[in-house]
């Protein structure tokens, strides 16, 4: 059984009322959206900036109510529950967000903030919890002594380790990344990447990872769901999507993604037009406005995700008739033999060699 | 391409003097040129100088607390050495800059028309409606829809894709012949990026502009750029051919950085990592700044500073253990 079902899933914000607060117009955020994501696993929910992403992980973790579908975690009905279950459910799904200068109350230290999820749920009694703290501090491969600081002390690689300590504090099953890398700089995003993929590894963690960067996708997700405006246009494995994309979507979005090679050849479909507007979406497939392939039926008729054997699935009137998609996705290449030897030697020179794992990713303040 | 470069920086240190007496040396000893028509990469992480390297180009530090040594000779003017009054016909004129938020950089009180013609007119003269007709023309070079109806809306009312066409609309409205872009895609998504950086390439070709463009994406760098120059706590550490740096970079620096992005043709387990901290720069260490993260550190490392030294024609590393290449074979 999967650890998360989501089902028919949609949610419409009010963007203007009238005098009499008579609801005039909906911002379609989640207009539908299904799927599953199994124990352990990771799914990446991609996207361009307002296409109901952000909005799908906080109805998962009911931050915010849904206006139809369903939510199943764990076999519990999320949306059922009432307010004493819906806190136990917290423990087991946690959320780390985008911006780790705006997401740690700058006047707690990082020892009160790692308590207060111990306090909250009750985990342990109070004289265990400045040990439970050291031993989550050192999992993010900050030194325990560090608890005593305030957040305006640490880098931002840092402070996404302090976000990512305060999920783990209540040994979740499920966390949502929402945009966790975005803010940092590219070390440093390595550095949390590693953090989060060695975590799950060892803690069992399923992750939802929302993202518009398709590269970091690629190297993390196990599955991967492209929405555009409200929907999800196309899911697959991560391997089977980026081998081959199918929907139009999809296509021009993988093959748009700027890789670390000069000279590298490009089969890019740069799209035209602008980004329809949710409180309007077109009317048919949503994308048509957009898409290279339209034809008179995309217009008028919304296409089905179809699913085919191997869990392939697309939104597409003309899927089968579309031209093949399997060079379009941007070849890096991967590296020249010397630097694929050079990056090797920088992984394990004398600085790196001495810690092993998660504790070599200590970074060392001063 | 003439061999004279367009903009040439010799030497240029920044020093930012703090409130509480402490100076932040920002740039040091950084030597850059631009050719016509080419577009340089200048490439680091937050922090690295880059942002402020462009900055003392357009000479927008303040001056009260900078001090700036060294020259910028761009198109026969010293840039250090040039009264204000010059300064100010040649920013928005022959000089020009994109930022990265396009959301700040845009006036919200006057529409779009109006600020592009405020430029034209400012550097160009002329009549009103002439200055109206050029900005239409621009704002349809740069993709934007129905611009004669565009031309009234106010910088609300455009998406942040339309918003950044429009900040590049307005830097080419005197056609510059030295463009700095500030991480212009950045954010943006993959494929407003796309169609920005397809924008910035046909621009290029058309008027032979140089550009400057400054990011952490080295996806970015490989698709646009000519060659690259890296950052690290102020210095150039690396300058290179944009495909040289990618297939042997000659720093650890860039060693590191190329190997903690995520690959689509590779799946590494474990990314490449770049242990530790920049260096504080109120006091900068003796040696290589790099020294204390770097994995191929040797004793002499962190007695005295490396020198900028050529390595292959046009291929520079701040590394006395380059080339890197006699480290693993």
């Amino acid at each position: 059984m999967a650890l998360l079902e989501v089902n028919g899933l949609v949610k419409h914000f009010v963007a203007e009322r009238s005098l009499f607060g008579r609801a005039l117009a909906h911002v379609k955020a989640v207009d539908g959206v299904s799927f599953t994501l199994e124990a352990g696993k990771t799914l990446a929910l991609v996207g361009e900036s307002g296409c109901g992403k952000s909005t799908v992980s906080r109805l998962v973790l009911r931050l915010i109510e849904p206006d139809a579908g369903s939510v199943r975690f764990d076999g519990r009905d999320l949306l059922s529950l009432d307010a004493d279950a819906l806190r136990r459910f917290r423990r087991e799904a946690q959320i780390i967000f985008q911006d780790p200068y705006a997401s740690l109350n700058p006047r707690m230290t990082v020892g009160q903030i790692l308590t207060e999820p111990l306090a909250l749920h009750d985990l342990l009694p109070p004289a265990q919890r400045r040990e439970r703290v050291a031993e989550i501090l050192r999992l993010v491969g900050l030194e325990p002594r560090l608890e005593r600081r305030y957040p305006h002390e640490f880098s931002g690689g840092q402070r996404q380790r302090i976000a990512i300590a305060r999920a783990l504090a209540v040994e979740p099953k499920l966390i949502i990344c929402d945009e966790p890398v975005s803010a940092l700089d590219v070390s440093i995003r390595s550095q949390i990447l590693n953090l989060l993929r060695e975590l799950q590894d060892r803690l069992g963690l399923a992750y939802i990872f929302v993202s518009h960067d398709l590269a970091v996708v690629k190297h993390i997700a196990d599955k991967v769901a492209v929405m555009n405006l409200g929907q999800i246009v196309e899911t697959a494995e991560a391997d089977a999507l980026f081998a081959a994309p199918r929907h139009p979507y999809s296509r021009a979005l993988l093959s748009a993604i700027p890789v670390p090679k000069p000279r590298a050849k490009s089969s890019r479909i740069v799209l035209q037009g602008e980004i329809p507007s949710a409180l309007n979406p077109p009317p048919g497939c949503r994308f048509h406005t957009r898409c290279p392939y339209v034809v008179d039926r995309c217009r008028s008729e919304m296409p089905q995700l179809v699913t085919d054997g191997i869990g392939h699935a697309a939104a597409c009137h003309r899927t089968p008739e579309l031209p093949s998609s399997e060079a379009l996705v941007p070849s890096d290449g991967g590296f020249s033999p010397v630097l694929e030897k050079l990056v090797a030697a920088f992984g394990s020179g004398p600085e790196a060699a001495r810690g092993g794992g998660v504790s070599s990713l200590r970074t060392d303040l001063t | 391409m003439s061999t004279s470069p367009l903009i040439e920086i010799k030497d240029l240190r920044i020093r930012f003097h703090g409130d509480d007496g402490r100076i932040t040396h920002a740039v040091d000893s950084v030597d850059l040129s631009v050719a016509n028509g080419a577009t340089l990469g200048l490439v680091g992480e937050s922090g690295c100088g880059k942002s402020v390297t462009s900055l003392a180009i357009m000479g927008l530090l303040p001056k009260q607390t900078t001090e700036i040594s060294g020259a910028i000779r761009f198109d026969g003017f010293d840039l250090l050495n040039t009264p204000d009054q010059t300064l100010r016909d040649l920013r928005g004129n022959r000089l020009a800059m994109i930022f990265q938020e396009p959301m700040t950089s845009l006036n919200p009180s006057f529409t779009i028309g109006d600020q592009i013609i405020e430029t034209i007119l400012r550097h160009r003269g002329g009549s009103r409606k002439g200055a109206r007709d050029r900005t239409v023309e621009l704002l349809r070079r740069v993709h934007i829809p129905s611009p004669e109806r565009r031309i009234d809306e106010y910088p609300h009312k455009l998406s942040g894709g339309m918003r950044q066409r429009v900040m590049i609309a307005m830097a080419l409205a005197c056609d510059p012949r030295l463009l700095i872009a500030d991480e212009p895609t950045t954010a943006l998504d993959v494929t407003l990026q796309a169609q920005i950086l397809e924008l910035m390439r046909e621009l290029k070709a058309a008027s032979g502009a140089a550009i400057i463009l400054i990011t952490h994406d080295l996806g970015v760098v490989a698709e646009v750029c000519d060659e690259v120059a890296v950052m690290y706590a102020g210095e150039i550490v690396e300058r290179a051919p944009v495909d040289e740096l990618f297939s042997a970079p000659q720093h650890p620096y860039t060693v590191g950085l190329l190997g903690s992005i995520p690959r689509l043709d590779h799946r590494a387990e474990q990314l490449a990592t770049i242990e530790g901290m920049v260096p504080n720069m109120a006091e900068p260490p003796a040696g290589c700044r790099f020294a204390a993260r770097c994995p191929f550190v040797l004793e002499a490392c962190t007695k005295a500073p490396p020198p900028l030294v050529e390595i292959s024609p046009g291929h520079a590393s701040r590394c006395i253990r380059a080339p890197l290449e006699r480290l693993v074979s």
